[in-house]
């Protein structure tokens, strides 16, 4: 089990940050790190790439919920980018299609930010 | 499910693991491979990974948890059996977790709402000196 986080940065004083593998109560301090740097640098603006993402719990959920609040607090935005099923099941069942802003390509997520 | 299985029904398996986070993702699996051996969807399978997930996190967020979580597994005809039991002296009941900040609170209450959604049958004894005994239920569609 594990979990790859890589940031870079986008046009437009944005960054993408690619997870691949798998986000549980282990490895999403990791993810939660990773965003929160980003935030104590300035950054409001955020594309996270959850298309190579196997799997999240709600421990992955809380971290991404909890760097949308943040982001907020700056008038940023956050966007995903899901393209599997069961992922999305789990953001369906939730309630956070609400209010996460979720696309089925980088380039529409990265169109569509605030 | 083939004859094999069908035939070696009802079976049984348990797994001890350290209530450790690096351990939730060894119970995951285990679930998956008996769930596996029923007739589940691979997206039913993916259900009871993170209910079972779900369950052995909300224990190991809880002050006071137990050293170990036992997790059982038994594939009846049809339906999956889980439960998850720990020995520690707190429930996996969020609102009774008194050292948790809301934010956490919140996301164990997520963790709660998902193994209700995508189980059939749950249910939960908490014993505040004797740990938590969850069971959780997954019938096999059309049964």
């Amino acid at each position: 089990m594990d979990i790859k986080v890589n940031v870079r940065e986008a046009p437009g004083d944005c960054y993408v940050v690619d997870l691949s593998g798998e986000i549980d109560v282990y490895t999403s301090p990791k993810v939660k790190d990773a965003i929160g740097n980003l935030i104590d640098r300035g950054v409001y603006h955020l594309v996270i790439n959850l298309e190579k993402v196997r799997y999240i719990d709600s421990t992955g959920l809380g971290v991404l919920i909890g760097g949308l609040k943040r982001v907020r607090e700056h008038g940023g935005s956050v966007n995903l980018v899901c393209t599997n099923p069961q992922i999305k099941k789990i953001f369906d069942i939730t309630g956070l299609v609400k209010i996460f802003g979720i696309f089925d390509s980088e380039d529409s997520a990265m169109k569509a930010l605030v | 499910m083939n004859q094999a299985v069908e035939n070696a029904l009802p079976e049984l398996v348990e797994l001890r693991i350290p209530s450790r986070a690096e351990w939730v993702a060894l119970a995951r699996l285990a679930a998956a491979t008996v769930a596996n051996r029923l007739r589940f969807s691979i997206e039913e399978i993916e259900d009871v990974k993170l209910a079972v997930a779900e369950a052995c996190t909300a224990v190991i967020q809880h002050e006071g948890h137990g050293e170990f979580i036992v997790l059982t597994c038994e594939a009846l005809e049809d339906a999956l059996r889980v439960r998850v039991r720990d020995s520690g002296r707190h429930g996996v009941h969020a609102a009774e977790q008194p050292r948790m900040n809301f934010e956490e609170a919140r996301i164990a209450g997520l963790g709660i709402f998902l193994i209700r959604t995508l189980m059939d049958e749950v249910s939960y004894d908490v014993h505040p000196q004797h740990g938590t005994d969850l069971l959780m239920v997954k019938r096999l569609s059309g049964s």
